[in-house]
């Protein structure tokens, strides 16, 4: 009754606290901050797994909160996009007051689930700042030469709301608005139809869903009702992490 | 430990809730839902739930059984089937002072009675995921099985019909849709446990990952 898919795999370590070094920040849309960090002694991510930000206050306070890694392992860099939230005590720092020469305290990469090992066909489905796994895959397979194994299916408000809009639409990612119609899409929330060909096409594929809750949960329903095994579909939900 | 973030200040800190263990922070009224895999629809007459391995009588439940059971432990003073008090995700939110319904597991372990005592158990739920704990964890008023929240009944997102609650540690060890208790005289590691997150997962130690 066990699924084969939650067999045992060789445990992923996280590495010790590392400090690195802010290389660059920028914020690609009005609610995203993207970082690229030197990190020492890095040791190299699968697509799909996360670092911890642990931020230290004068008096020893500290909050700390998991971010998604969108860089490819081969990238010298480590990089992280966060979005903003209202409030947030970890996010609105890194979006409002981080600077390039700053030290941040990191630790990772955690996570053996939701990967891509980069030898087996993958389906990726993103919404919003979940997309931003599926832009590690989606590098990971450009260094490998194995682009032929990824699919992707990024869904986002508007073109200017979606973290990595541009680079997911040359890859030839199935771009999915629910506020922007297309020449080949009208606005809309992700249906049966966005996905249906993607999955008949390989039923068995491992798919990897990540986005909202509400998101993942009817991404992932959607691909079901497809025609894909549950065992086959990983998914990684997340809420407001502030 | 290395010196403070430049700039950085956090949130006011006076005064912390002290409900919260370390590196947590209140998530309020939201709830959020995090899960590895697709939300099982399961009709709670068609769910079961089985203690087996090493105890004196393996034993399977229905949903009506456990609900027949439940309300005994109510009206006969037995083990206390509710629990009010906080529960703590390893992402780092806690939800504080919330309250679910169902049986305890001490009056189901009661009856299959483990053969050992410092065992461990290892929970399976009906989409393949498990988690392990210490026996002794799972006992002394310390773990449910929870069918309702706040008096509304658990919703399948949140591990409905029926989802393991083990409110002292990390919520990952709560299993969403719970179907089988397996008494063991080793540690076996559940999904989480075998891809990188910590062996028994106490908030207030901050046992997040393999190495804390």
């Amino acid at each position: 009754m066990t699924d084969p898919l939650f067999a045992a795999k060789a445990p992923t370590p996280a590495g010790g606290w590392r400090t690195a070094t802010v290389a660059l920040v920028d914020h690609p849309t009005p609610r995203t901050v993207r970082l690229r960090l030197d990190v020492p002694d890095r040791v190299d991510h699968l697509p799909g797994q996360h670092y911890v930000v642990r931020l230290t206050a004068p008096d020893g306070y500290t909050a700390q909160r998991s971010y998604s890694v969108s860089s490819a392992p081969s990238d010298e860099l480590l990089e992280l996009l966060v979005e903003r939230w209202p409030d947030g005590e970890v996010s609105s720092y890194l979006a409002d007051d981080l600077q390039v020469g700053d030290r941040l305290q990191v630790r990772g990469p955690i996570g053996g689930w939701f990967v891509w090992r980069g030898d087996d066909p993958v389906l990726v489905v993103g919404g919003g700042t979940g997309v931003v796994p599926l832009v590690a895959v989606w590098r990971h397979s450009v260094h490998l030469g194995r682009t032929d194994l990824v699919r992707v299916v990024a869904a986002g408000r508007t073109p200017a709301d979606l973290p990595y809009a541009q680079e997911l639409t040359a890859a030839g990612a199935r771009m999915l608005y629910s506020r922007t119609a297309t020449a080949t899409r009208p606005a809309a929330r992700i249906g049966l139809d966005d996905v249906a060909d993607l999955v008949a096409a390989d039923p068995v594929a491992t798919a990897l869903v990540c986005g909202s809750a509400g998101f993942a949960e009817t991404a992932s329903r959607l691909l079901v009702d497809a025609g894909k095994p549950v065992g086959a579909v990983r998914v990684e939900r997340f809420g407001p992490t502030t | 430990m290395s010196g403070p973030t430049r700039g950085f200040l956090g949130r006011s800190r006076q005064p912390r809730d002290p409900r919260l263990p370390p590196g947590q922070y209140d998530t309020g009224a939201d709830w959020p839902v995090l899960t590895a895999e697709v939300t099982p629809r399961l009709d709670p007459q068609r769910w079961s739930f089985t203690i087996d391995g090493l105890v004196q009588r393996p034993t399977t439940w229905s949903w009506d059984e456990l609900h027949a059971l439940a309300a005994h432990d109510s009206a006969a003073g037995g083990h206390p089937p509710e629990y009010r008090g906080d529960i703590h995700c390893v992402t780092t939110w806690s939800k504080l002072g919330t309250w679910f319904g169902g049986i305890s597991l001490d009056t189901l372990l009661d009856a299959a009675e483990p053969l050992l005592d410092q065992g461990f158990v290892l929970a399976t739920s009906t989409t393949g995921y498990t988690t392990n704990l210490p026996l002794a964890d799972v006992r002394e008023h310390r773990a449910w099985l929870a069918w309702s929240h706040e008096g509304k009944p658990l919703s399948a997102d949140h591990g409905g019909p029926v989802r393991l609650l083990v409110p002292h540690l990390y919520f990952w060890k709560s299993a969403k849709w719970v179907t089988r208790l397996t008494v063991m005289d080793h540690d076996e590691a559940g999904f989480w446990e075998r891809n990188g997150y910590h062996d028994r997962g106490d908030p207030w130690l901050e046992q997040r990952y393999q190495g804390d």
